[in-house]
């Protein structure tokens, strides 16, 4: 495989999400933490999940990645059951998740590694694509703890997009930044999402967020976990995030979630 | 430069001291001989060989129970913390002969082993075992889960995973506890030596305990600064050099 193929890569993948419910047992009682979730999401659309903590979108991305089982219904990613976790559907944590004992270059070669059909000249090609598209190929070399939380992310985004799965799962993977970094990645997220077409999905307590990033927001509220409204936001993009349309739809998803009795934050 | 500097003029003072207190003639110089005595009992061991030869039995014994002791403690330390049914019985063995001090196997080796080398051994290796693993185990269990299950997400099946992952990500517990662990074994090692004479081989502990037969103080002190030359010694050399890749790596701590 060339490099050129290797970096056009699969085509993004279609997620179905069938009847799926999960109770997680306690030693004192049994929280219901999803109630018959089922969603659908067409090749290469950004699905952003909103909802108060608590709400299982969480879990929800876990059982889409493979992390955990679900209690009843499946999940099926190009129509084939997701059964483990696999590296078409890499996730991005809401802590950085790398590794301390790793630079940031072997930190993007750690996923690539584990991906056959590659000489290892390619996957460092591959890696140093990947850090240059997140704008850190200076910080190759960098250690973890050198790096800000913002770049982390930027490095986190890599490691995710390196090994070209077809589907990008993120676990609110900006709520530890501060807001002007936020902002800075909602316009990177979009603009390698343009080059890279990949199937998103991206779970966030912040409307805002969503209605910047997202081709369709889910609505979930809480105890047990459920989808209550689908929005679909047709703005154009790059978003601006601070533009009137985005505060717009921000209000919109506010009052419906507040409707379903959960409460987020506008601006998070 | 400043600081080694300052760390020489606190020791050329410490001698200074010891010095003027011999000098003062307060206790007999049987019980406290002058630095310069015990300097020339240094100096003429080292120059005849026995310094050497010791030492070299003495690190010889060290090394290769505190191998052995490393090979045992840390896949040990890896399964207690990864199996319960290891933790509740072997965990719980290792957390109980931990705080037997090592002195304590001595005479156990010596009825099982008698005078040969083999009791020496296992006095050290019983001394390593534990607290690495103690250390091992601890430093699997402090690991952050979400590392695994990133590793997972990225394909990662389990003995990739204990390799490339867990096992890195508990490098600094690791050191930590094979630096314990070499502490203990060296302390279990001069018990032994102190306690059993043996015929294959005179280890700075015999020199020592030789030392205090014959009443010959400027040798016991002179033996005992040895000893912990080499133990300041090993530290620089065997631990420092990892601690600071690890400070580095991890951003931990200040050098």
């Amino acid at each position: 495989m060339s490099l050129q193929e290797e970096l056009q890569g699969p085509p993004p993948a279609k997620l179905i999400v069938d009847h799926v419910s999960k109770w997680f047992r306690q030693k004192r009682q049994t929280v219901h933490a999803l109630d018959d979730i089922s969603l659908k999401v067409a090749e290469g659309e950004f699905i952003v999940i909103v909802g108060p903590s608590g709400c299982g979108k969480s879990t929800l991305l876990d059982i889409i990645a493979g992390l955990e089982k679900p209690d009843k219904g499946h999940v099926l990613a190009d129509n084939e059951p997701v059964l483990n976790p696999g590296r078409h559907r890499l996730v991005m944590f809401q802590e950085s998740a790398l590794f301390p004992w790793l630079n940031a270059f072997g930190n993007v070669m750690f996923g690539l590694k584990l991906k056959p059909g590659l000489r290892n000249s390619e996957r460092r090609e591959v890696a140093k694509f990947f850090l240059h598209l997140v704008g850190l190929e200076k910080f190759m070399e960098a250690n973890v703890h050198e790096l800000s939380g913002g770049m982390k992310q930027r490095v986190a985004l890599a490691r995710a997009l390196a090994p070209n799965p077809r589907v990008l799962l993120m676990d609110e993977p900006f709520a530890a930044l501060d807001a002007m970094t936020r902002e800075q990645l909602y316009g990177d997220i979009q603009r390698i999402w343009e080059k890279r077409r990949k199937t998103i999905i991206f779970v966030t307590h912040n409307v805002r967020e969503a209605a910047c990033l997202a081709d369709r927001v889910v609505i979930m509220s809480p105890t047990p976990g459920r989808i209550r409204e689908v929005f679909d936001i047709t703005l154009p993009r790059p978003r601006d995030f601070n533009s009137i349309e985005i505060a717009r739809h921000a209000s919109t998803l506010t009052a419906a979630l507040k409707e379903h009795g959960a409460h987020a934050t506008l601006t998070g | 430069m400043r600081r080694s500097l300052l760390a020489i003029v606190f020791f050329v003072a410490l001698a200074a001291l010891w010095g003027a207190i011999v000098r003062a003639q307060i206790w007999s110089p049987v019980l406290l001989p002058s630095p310069l005595s015990v300097w020339d009992y240094v100096v003429n061991a080292g120059r005849d060989g026995t310094l050497l030869s010791a030492s070299i039995v003495t690190l010889r014994r060290l090394l290769s129970g505190y191998v052995i002791g490393l090979a045992i403690g840390l896949p040990l330390g890896l399964l207690t913390a990864s199996s319960t049914f290891v933790e509740d019985t072997i965990g719980v063995l290792a957390l109980g002969l931990q705080t037997l001090p090592s002195v304590c196997w001595v005479p156990l080796a010596l009825l099982w082993f008698g005078q040969t080398e083999s009791a020496m051994l296992f006095v050290v290796i019983m001394g390593t075992v534990w607290s690495v693993v103690i250390a091992t185990d601890t430093g699997v269990r402090t690991i952050p889960p979400i590392y695994a299950r990133a590793a997972r997400t990225m394909g990662s099946r389990p003995f990739h995973k204990w390799t490339r992952v867990i096992l890195p990500a508990s490098l600094p517990y690791l050191v930590s506890g094979m630096k314990q662990g070499w502490a203990f074994a060296w302390r279990s090692l001069m018990a032994a030596e102190i306690y059993v004479t043996i015929l294959t081989g005179f280890g700075l502990g015999h020199l020592l305990h030789y030392g205090r037969e014959l009443n010959a103080m400027d040798q016991v002190i002179g033996i005992m600064l040895v000893i912990i030359v080499i133990g300041l010694l090993a530290d620089k050399i065997l631990f420092s050099p990892w601690e600071r890749f690890l400070h580095r790596r991890w951003g931990t701590g200040k050098r």
